[in-house]
């Protein structure tokens, strides 16, 4: 798991080991200063000698000097390494989503990729330069000072080994309990704040039944559970810094007895004990450190698990080895097809689907909910591939194409269609890079869309908002449809892409597509009759199979199910619908 | 480029108010724990100070001394124990209260949030990004609790520590502790210095990693379009470019915070070498009375006081940001409550022997409005019935740019009123005034003959049910969200309610009947089943004026039906205002409102309008007429 994540580094290789190399030379140095303070005294100030001091002193000032470039150049590299490997996994994140199929897609959601490229990267970036910067101070610190003390008494430094050891074990005993808990606390943390979240979206609910109270009282409930939660963490956390003090004191405390004894009976001398005591110090420090990292590690690594699960999600469509660069026509054709979204496991969502599609028809496709309307279209511009049979285009298996061909040729306008910020130029141009205004003007003129853009004030230079949420869902859908067409493409299919147009548009749309777009296979799937009782053929879909194609007249006599929509429709039961 | 300084004057205010919503409950906790830090930071000090007294007062005369007695050191080491063991204590007693200050703080401030949060008027969550209102609940709390779990009591740790041994220098050396202080001066300046400039760029920071966050969330949106059109390759680049800046503005941010504290710590030391050397001369020199004893002890004071001064300069990004942070939660809570000054009151009633409305103490099934008279301290009552009035009614969102112009109409109890028009005529709008999650900018609106600005807020939305086109659940089971509508409903109730919306067959055939938990907004429902609980939620709640918004997305046709005769019996004997997008809602409606830009431009009954010829007309057939 923390390989693909560390693969990530890349061009910042060096400074990701600079940053280490350089911390440790500023802990040398750190180091090494206690030492040279030592003799400054002995030999400068208590001797009375001021070369001595100017001596020390130059040396204790060139140390310094050095720490601070180091530190500086520690800290730089730092920052540098860790902003960068943050941007790399948010760009080899956002790379890796766009090689996923649909069904690699649905599979993640908009708002747990979203929190996966930002939350949970700064989460790491964080985790990161800590561990770059602490995880070699602190145990550096450490050996250091032990091979200090090691050096200057060897009988007196096994009195705190033990003494740092004991510490440890009851360090990472809390920390281990107390991580347990954190676990389930940040679940319930979610939860509280999924509640929130509910609220601020469903606020007009709330205040329309006057649920402010109750609300309230919900809340409390949930946010006082959150709280013994925490306070329980808390309250095993609390013991971390009494029992770090209780070890320090009791080094200082027989330190001083056998230290007393040691130089009086002369294996010791009173500035070596002086600098034990600092050493001690900071071995404690340097522990107290590593429970710190530890608790930031083991916080991160369900970030770091939601990272890799996208890293090393495997795209389940690619392109063939030898791809077919052309497609002859628009003919499609079904053979024993069956398809289910967990393949081979899960419901079947089509059974046994066997149909040939002319090339330049019109197809008209009706349906209940979850009748398999858009898992059939979805399956020609393979955006999902088969569990078994085969789709063809143009007489050759979908399969075989090169991908970006088959879904520049087959055009689908999707059911749930999304505009992007940008002028309703760029957003047309998705379907044609380099189309020029006049091409635009005829798509758009094709999807009725003409009308309103040239009643905007800017035109095609309109600014369209995230999502299209300044322009209405009619004129929405009438875009989208002017993108696709801007692909030139062999097969149109509209998912339900006419809804919220009113019938007279919709009528008119129609009219164009039969006039300019004439060799142009199409397939329109809707829930209302008027869309498609002109096609020259209609598949009625229900319950994953096909349950009657043929024309509208035929259907009528013969399909109980197209039939009973037919008689729902247009008995007063119809839309009543403007943009 | 933002401004180049923090705002001080804002960040002191800001900490004033941390520390008083802190103290308003626990100020006996926080004195507590101060106290508890006083005594820790004491006996650490007590035990600096013992290292230099172990030399020279038990070591120095043992080594003299023939006898080589340890008695005296041994009582003096238990003397120092014992000061410890009360150090120890200490610290536990003000890491366990600590615990509760911090966690107890919190959760009121989750409380107090949620609750203010709830009063708000419906304007607030309109003009604020839900996400932006999320984060202040996840973001800007977790800032504030590090604030005041760990920076508070560090700084008042380093603050004792700066006191204790400013006092013990100026006792030693005026001189010397004058230059000290100006080191530190030094030292405060050079982070204020770096502190500053690396608030912009946390700044920066923090608006790239919205542009960044802006971007993802648009392209997974769209992610499918993106594979439909292969667009792949145009929005990784796209990303890379503004991921890339991001990248600039995060490194140019952690390098100034991270080189604070190798800057200080080796001001420190050089602090250090200067002072010994100055020190030297003086004392060599006779000057100002300094001994080289005293110097040495004076050299482990200069090293003891800049420490607290780097340690809190390391500090000061984490308060900046949780400043930032401090502020969003203290906005929030200052944001104006929904105001209402309502008195008539919704209360039970029923009818005396003589025909009178008079109030009663237990559920009748029939509601009056109970309206004290101010003037002659009189008390009448009408019965709820749900007549409803706009009389020439303006109004605007922002105060200037009016939305609806002039509307006039009535519904008289159990009439069915339809507002058809485009996108942006102003139909949810007029909803929207009926329950007063607006105020109208001039007319009336009346409802039983009473001005709806006088009927408390809660009882005037209680005699109002909505169905809204976004429906929206609650996490909780099925049998919860209908109860929503009227919260001591029995199981019965509904499920009678729920059999009246149609929604009864489908709860049946989910896996654990009404006993299953929705989550997610009801995810796990297709639209038109979210749509049939929200009908059977207003069923149960029972109310005379209905406001409806009719669905437009595509539901098939099947459930469409069980949907729309839901509606139909819900909206018997009821007045219903409905936002209509059917025909047969039109077609069956006692009068309908043609809306365009905020003005009622034709009323009538369907035939009157269809004869009319107008925009209705228009809207129906489809032909400019």
């Amino acid at each position: 798991m923390l390989k693909n994540l560390i693969a990530q580094i890349k061009q910042y290789k060096k400074v990701t080991i600079l940053t280490p190399i350089f911390t440790a030379l500023e802990v040398f140095m750190e180091i090494l200063i206690p030492f040279v303070i030592a003799e400054l005294i002995d030999k400068g100030i208590e001797a009375g000698d001021m070369g001595q001091v100017y001596f020390y002193g130059s040396i204790m000032a060139l140390l310094a000097l050095l720490s601070l470039l180091f530190g500086i150049l520690a800290g730089l590299f730092a920052a540098d390494a860790s902003s960068g490997f943050a941007c790399n996994l948010r760009n080899a994140l956002f790379s890796k989503i766009q090689t996923f199929s649909f069904s690699n897609i649905d599979r993640f959601s908009t708002a747990g990729l979203v929190t996966r490229m930002t939350t949970d990267v700064t989460n790491m970036q964080n985790a990161f330069q800590m561990s770059l910067r602490i995880a070699v101070r602190a145990p550096l610190t450490f050996l250091c000072s032990m091979f200090m003390c090691l050096f200057i008494d060897v009988e007196l430094s096994m009195i705190f080994f033990a003494a740092v050891i004991i510490l440890g074990c009851v360090l990472f005993f809390i920390m281990s309990r107390a991580n347990k808990i954190f676990t389930k606390v940040f679940e319930d943390y979610d939860e509280l704040n999924a509640s929130v979240q509910e609220n601020i979206s469903g606020i007009r609910v709330v205040k329309s039944f006057v649920r402010e109270k109750f609300e309230d009282i919900k809340f409390k409930k949930a946010s006082g559970g959150l709280y013994k939660m925490f306070m329980k963490a808390e309250c095993i956390l609390a013991f971390n810094n009494p029992v770090m003090m209780l070890t320090v004191y009791s080094c200082i405390i027989m330190l001083s007895w056998f230290g007393a004894n040691h130089i009086v009976f002369g294996s010791l001398t009173t500035g070596e004990l002086t600098s034990l005591f600092s050493y001690v110090m900071s071995m404690l420090m340097s522990l107290m450190m590593l429970s710190m990292i530890f608790v930031m590690i083991s916080m991160s690594s369900a970030s770091a698990k939601r990272i890799a699960e996208v890293l090393n999600e495997t795209p389940d469509i690619s392109d063939p080895q030898d791809p077919i660069k052309e497609i002859k026509d628009g003919s499609i054709d079904f053979n024993d097809v069956n398809f289910s979204y967990k393949h081979g496991s899960g419901k079947k969502v089509l059974k046994d689907i066997n149909i040939h599609i002319d090339s330049g028809e019109t197809i008209g496709i009706i349906g209940g909910t979850g009748s398999g309307k858009s898992s059939f279209v979805n399956l020609i511009s393979r955006l999902y591939d088969v569990d078994s049979g085969e789709v063809k285009v143009g007489g050759v298996n979908v399969k075989d194409y090169d991908l970006e061909l088959l879904r520049d040729k087959v055009a689908v306008v999707l059911q749930k269609n999304v505009l992007f910020s940008g002028t309703i130029l760029d957003n047309l141009r998705w379907g044609k890079e380099d189309a020029t205004l006049e091409e635009c003007k005829e798509v758009c003129a094709q999807a009725c869309a003409d009308e309103f853009i040239e009643r905007f004030p800017d035109g095609y230079d309109t600014w369209i908002e995230q999502g299209g949420s300044n322009v209405s869902g009619g004129q929405k859908q009438r875009l989208c449809i002017a993108r696709a067409l801007l692909k030139d493409p062999k097969v149109l299919i509209l998912d339900d892409s006419t809804s919220a147009v009113d019938t007279a548009t919709d009528a008119k749309i129609r009219e164009a597509f039969a006039k300019k777009i004439p060799g142009v296979t199409k397939l329109i799937i809707s829930q209302r009759i008027s869309s498609i009782e002109h096609a020259d053929k209609i598949i009625v879909l229900d319950n994953g199979m096909i349950n009657g194609f043929d024309t509208h007249e035929n259907l009528i006599k013969n399909n109980a199910i197209y039939n009973e929509i037919y008689e729902a429709q247009t008995s007063a039961g119809g839309d009543f619908d403007e943009e | 480029m933002e401004k180049r300084k923090i705002d001080w004057k804002l960040m002191g205010k800001t900490i004033t108010r941390t520390f008083k919503y802190t103290f308003k409950k626990y100020k006996w906790h926080c004195l507590v724990v101060v106290i508890c830090i006083i005594a820790t930071s004491l006996a650490t000090l007590q035990g600096t100070l013992f290292i230099q007294k172990l030399i020279d007062d038990y070591i120095v005369p043992l080594l003299n001394s023939e006898t080589k007695d340890f008695t005296p050191l041994a009582h003096a080491l238990m003397g120092v124990a014992s000061i410890y063991v009360i150090g120890i204590v200490c610290s536990y007693g003000y890491n366990r209260i600590m615990a509760t200050v911090t966690q107890g703080t919190m959760r009121d401030l989750r409380d107090d949030l949620f609750e203010h949060m709830e009063s708000l008027p419906i304007k607030y969550f309109d003009t604020h990004a839900h996400g932006d209102i999320m984060s202040i609940y996840t973001n800007d709390i977790d800032t504030l609790r590090q604030l005041i779990s760990q920076c508070i009591p560090q700084i008042v740790n380093s603050s004792i520590t700066i006191i204790t041994t400013f006092t013990s220098m100026f006792i030693l050396n005026v001189p010397l502790t004058l230059y000290t202080l100006a080191m530190i001066g030094v030292m405060l300046l050079v982070t204020t210095r770096i502190a500053g400039r690396s608030a912009i760029y946390f700044k920066k920071q923090q608006a790239e990693l919205g542009r960044v966050n802006g971007y993802i969330e648009e392209m997974m949106e769209g992610q499918k379009v993106i594979k439909v059109f292969c667009h792949e390759d145009k929005a990784i680049s796209d990303f890379e470019v503004i991921n890339n800046e991001l990248r600039e503005s995060a490194k140019k941010a952690n390098s100034f915070a991270n080189i604070t504290m190798p800057i200080n710590h080796n001001i420190g030391n050089i602090s250090y070498v200067i002072c010994a050397i100055i020190g030297a001369i003086m004392a060599l020199s006779g000057f100002s009375g300094l001994t080289l004893g005293t110097l040495v002890s004076f050299m482990t004071l200069n090293k003891n006081s800049t420490q607290p001064v780097s340690q809190i300069s390391t500090q000061t990004n984490a308060i900046v940001m949780a400043m930032a942070g401090a502020n969003r939660v203290f906005d929030l809570l200052d944001e104006e409550s929904e105001v209402d000054n309502g008195y008539v009151e919704l209360v039970n009633a029923k009818e005396d022997e003589n025909g009178n409305i008079i109030e009663a103490d237990k559920r009748t099934g029939m509601w009056a409005w109970r309206h004290p008279h101010k003037a002659d301290g009189t008390v009448t009552y009408t019965k709820l019935e749900g007549d409803v009035t706009f009389d020439d009614v303006d109004f605007s969102y922002d105060g200037k740019k009016m939305v609806l112009h002039n509307i006039k109409m009535y519904a008289t109890p159990g009439q069915k009123i339809a507002f058809v028009g485009s996108t942006g005529a102003g139909k949810t709008t007029i909803t929207n005034l009926i329950n007063r999650f607006y105020d109208i900018a001039d007319g009336k609106i009346r409802y039983d003959g009473i001005n709806i600005n006088k009927i408390k807020k809660g009882d005037l939305r209680r005699s109002l049910g909505m169905v809204l086109q976004d429906t929206h659940l609650f996490t909780g089971t099925v049998m919860d969200n209908i109860r929503y509508g009227k919260l001591d409903a029995s199981d019965e109730e509904c499920i009678a309610a729920a059999k009246l919306a149609n929604a009864d067959s489908f709860i049946e055939r989910l896996p654990d009947g009404y006993d299953t938990v929705l989550k997610n907004d009801g995810s796990n429902l297709s639209q038109g089943q979210r749509q049939l609980l929200s009908i059977a939620r207003a069923a149960v709640a029972d109310p005379p004026v209905l406001i409806l918004d009719e669905a437009t997305s595509s539901i098939d046709t099947r459930t469409e039906k069980l949907v729309q005769e839901g509606m139909d019996r819900l909206m018997k004997g009821r007045t219903t205002f409905v936002i209509a997008h059917r025909l047969s809602t039109v077609q069956n409606s006692d009068c309908i409102m043609v809306l365009e830009q905020g003005r009622i431009i034709e009323r009538g009954t369907h035939d009157d309008l269809i004869n009319e010829g107008g925009r209705y007309y228009q809207l129906y057939t489809g032909k400019k007429a």
